[in-house]
């Protein structure tokens, strides 16, 4: 796959041999004729070898299984599986040979071109499309309601997921887009906010709206502790450290049995009201105050506006931060710690900030997930949260907040949406369930969109700083999330 | 004492499967200075490999001869392992050499995501059990404790465990600082454009290294599975960040370094266990990758990085 170099010989104080070595390697490239990369055969064979490789990885995992039987492990062979797998990974090798590695004139180029072309238009499409999605997001309960009756409940549980890891995508994005301290811990403050509101909630006897500025408060206390040991780490080792933080804080929670129950979590947490009115059914309940037809979906439409509005909140915040000095001085760090320092910009007091309030926000998308489960446990804040909310803002583009919400609903709902494509289960067979592959193909899409745009999926944004005239940033040109 | 003899036995054993998990980390790390969040899961499908092999050996082809099985195990268990070792860094790494520096990371966390799900749907989310193959041992001390009699065991599954360690660090010891491979390695390490433009095949030394974290992973993986006798597609997870906490610890680009550190984790692990909680021996491990990271970034044979403007 890599071509070979032919290295430079010549240096006298290497082992005896290596003389020799290097005279049979230098005559090497005139015996061997010169391979055309772009030719037909070439493809075939480049496609055979990847074939093989998929062979000997799968050998293993798609030919054999081992399985538990009585009086011990057993092993059964899929080779049809496994060969079947060897042939799609060499039709689809050679095709992407055959299109875009190895021809002169590659499918993705024009598409690249087009694109740069057309970048100025693109940026207006990007603004229309932004207002375009927040009015749809403003209609969206009685969009579904209106259109697909028999599903709307499902969708808008959907949207209300997709909404959640939005404000979560937005209040990280502060902290690694804003201030690029990467931080694989988050989901540690989104569990601060979920178990402040569900205690609160059991012990002090607080309703949701009394205990979100509270969960909010606290998770920001969190940030600051987690925050303050962190601050000399950059980079990788800050990634690290803060996975071990959202790791222990998780641990914990696990095994603190007389404070949070521990691994059997926290049941019956209260549902959030209406200025008072609970939505539920009977007497006093919001359908019969307003005089409606009591019905189940009133629920889900409320906890929608309610993470809609906590959402647009954070996205206010954001934007509005980064005018203000701290925001100013947030993408200074990111930038160059040293220059920043050098200019006289306190960063211990930046990087907290950027902890703090990042947590902040992380606190009060907990609060809202406890609310709506009605139900917590350590299960549900593991590390793969925390993959799953980084990968959103990184390959929504770092600092971009369209971005986000482009990943959310690209990684979240196109997942979700695994679950109701019953074609697949025609092709695979009966017992094909596309929802187990949901978690492979989260994966996949993480790594195939980091490898196919390093820079995540919207790669220009906007200066917050202008001199005379607003120019759009590549973000090639800026080192971006480095922390440095 | 008995009890704490037998506490460092464990924890050396211990501390050498992570030992030899570290030393993936650190050398990816020298080289192109990224986490290779990977690795872990590396080595937990070398565990697959090795269990999947055994059985045919054992149960299908009907070997009986216990040290040759293993030998044939570890030996086919590296080969494949290194295999995934080459393609995780061929497809995930090797397109954003020269991206920024989070691009790697995520991809690299993508894989593990990748890796521990395509496990969990092939062979089964369910543990796999081995029943013990390797028993017996030698009694090293007797005592007594209020609780009763106490002696202190070394399994001959220790044993192995440790002599293979050994041996294996010292050869690759050796590779590191005899072989042009390893020339080229360090060559890479201090400076990759110099490297190439001294006509080092960059990509190609790149592989190597991924290549043989990975089969350091395959031989830890044989062992934690014999060992331990109990596999899922999440070993990786944990036993990654451990062995990264430990290659952190010894200094990270510093392969004795990542022995000492795999050392001192299994030890810390075993104690913490052994003499306050066993609920929180993980946390013992996270925090101090924490202190370590925070009061002491160079670890405890590494070289202090210099800041250039």
């Amino acid at each position: 796959m890599a071509g070979e170099t032919t290295p430079v010989p010549a240096a006298d104080n290497r082992p005896a041999g290596a003389q020799a070595k290097a005279e049979s390697r230098r005559a090497a490239p005139h015996t061997v004729p010169a391979r055309d990369p772009h030719s037909l055969a070439e493809s075939v064979r480049d496609a055979a070898l990847a074939a093989l490789l998929a062979g000997v990885l799968g050998f293993f995992f798609i030919g054999l299984r081992t399985d538990i039987a009585p009086g011990g492990l057993t092993i059964t062979t899929r080779w049809t599986a496994l060969v079947v797998a060897i042939l799609v990974v060499f039709a689809g090798r050679l095709a992407l040979n055959l299109f875009v590695f190895r021809t002169r004139r590659p499918v993705t180029g024009r598409l690249a071109a087009g694109a740069a072309a057309g970048a100025p238009q693109l940026a207006t499409a990007a603004k229309w499309l932004m207002r375009g999605l927040f009015v749809f997001a403003l209609v969206l309960p009685f969009f579904f309601i209106t259109f697909v009756p028999g599903r709307d409940r499902q969708f808008i549980d959907l949207a209300i997921l997709i909404m959640t890891y939005i404000m979560l995508g937005w209040g990280l994005n502060i902290v690694v887009g804003l201030a690029g301290l990467l931080d694989l811990g988050y989901v540690a403050f989104y569990a601060v906010g979920a178990y402040s509101f569900a205690l609160l909630a059991q012990h002090f006897d607080l309703g949701f709206w009394m205990a979100l500025p509270l969960a909010g408060v606290l998770a920001a206390m969190w940030g600051l502790i987690l925050g303050f040991p962190v601050l000399r780490l950059r980079g990788d080792y800050l990634a690290i450290v803060t996975l071990a933080f959202g790791e222990i804080i998780r641990i914990v929670l696990l095994n603190w049995y007389q404070f949070t129950n521990g691994p059997d979590g926290i049941s019956g947490i209260p549902k959030p009201t209406l200025f008072g009115l609970e939505l539920k059914r009977g007497e006093g309940g919001f359908a019969d105050v307003f005089g409606l037809a009591y019905d189940p979906i009133h629920r889900f439409i409320f906890l929608y506006y309610i993470i809609f509005v906590l959402a647009l909140i954070t996205n206010l915040v954001t934007i509005r931060l980064r005018k203000l000095p701290v925001g100013r001085a947030w993408e200074a760090l990111r930038e160059d710690e040293i220059a920043c320092r050098s200019l006289g910009i306190n960063t211990r007091n930046t990087k907290l900030t950027a902890f703090a309030i990042g947590a902040m926000f992380g606190g009060f998308a907990g609060s809202f997930f406890a609310t709506r489960q009605g139900f917590i446990s350590p299960e549900s804040f593991t590390f793969l949260e925390s993959a799953i909310i980084l990968a959103i803002v990184v390959l929504g583009g770092l600092g971009s907040q369209i971005g986000v919400v482009i990943a959310s609903v690209v990684m979240i709902g196109g997942i979700e949406m695994l679950r109701n494509i019953g074609f697949l289960s025609q092709v695979f067979g009966d017992g094909f369930d596309p929802v187990q592959y949901r978690m492979l193909i989260f994966g996949l899409a993480m790594v195939l969109i980091m490898v196919w745009r390093p820079r995540g999926l919207i790669a220009t944004r906007e200066p917050s700083v202008a001199l005379k005239e607003k120019k759009k940033i590549g973000a090639d040109l800026v080192a971006q999330g480095e922390g440095h | 004492m008995e009890y704490f003899v037998q506490q460092l036995i464990n924890g050396l054993t211990l501390g050498s499967i992570y030992g030899l998990i570290a030393i993936g980390y650190t050398m990816v790390y020298g080289i192109i200075g990224m986490i290779n969040f990977a690795h872990g899961d590396i080595f937990m499908i070398s565990a697959f490999i090795a269990l999947a092999v055994f059985l045919i050996l054992t149960s299908v082809l009907g070997f009986a001869f216990l040290p040759v099985v293993l030998l044939i195990v570890l030996i086919v268990a590296m080969l494949f392992t290194s295999a995934w070792g080459w393609t995780v860094e061929r497809l995930a790494y090797r397109p954003l050499r020269g991206s920024f520096r989070l691009a790697p990371l995520i991809t690299a966390i993508g894989m593990s995501i990748v890796l521990q799900n395509f496990v969990q749907i092939t062979q089964g989310a369910r543990v796999k059990p081995l029943p013990p193959q390797i028993q017996g041992g030698v009694t090293l001390l007797e005592g007594m404790t209020e609780n009763g009699p106490i002696a202190v065991q070394l399994s001959y599954m220790q044993m192995i465990i440790i002599v293979t360690t050994l041996v294996l660090m010292a050869s690759f010891t050796l590779l590191i600082s005899r072989t042009a491979l390893g020339r080229a390695q360090r060559a890479c390490e201090q400076d990759r454009k110099m490297a190439a433009l001294l006509g080092i095949n960059v990509d190609r030394t790149i592989s190597l290294t991924f290549v043989m974290g990975a089969a350091l992973a395959a031989v830890a993986g044989l062992m934690f599975l014999l060992l331990y006798g109990v596999i899922d597609f999440y070993i990786g997870f944990l036993a990654g960040i451990k062995a990264f906490t430990a290659a952190v610890l010894g200094g990270i680009g510093s392969l004795p370094g990542a022995m000492l550190g795999g050392l001192l984790i299994g030890l810390i692990e075993v104690f913490w266990s052994g003499y306050f909680t066993v609920e929180y021996k993980d946390v013992a491990a996270f925090s101090i990758l924490a202190i370590v990271l925070i009061f002491l970034p160079s670890g405890l044979l590494g070289k202090p990085e210099v800041e250039k403007v």
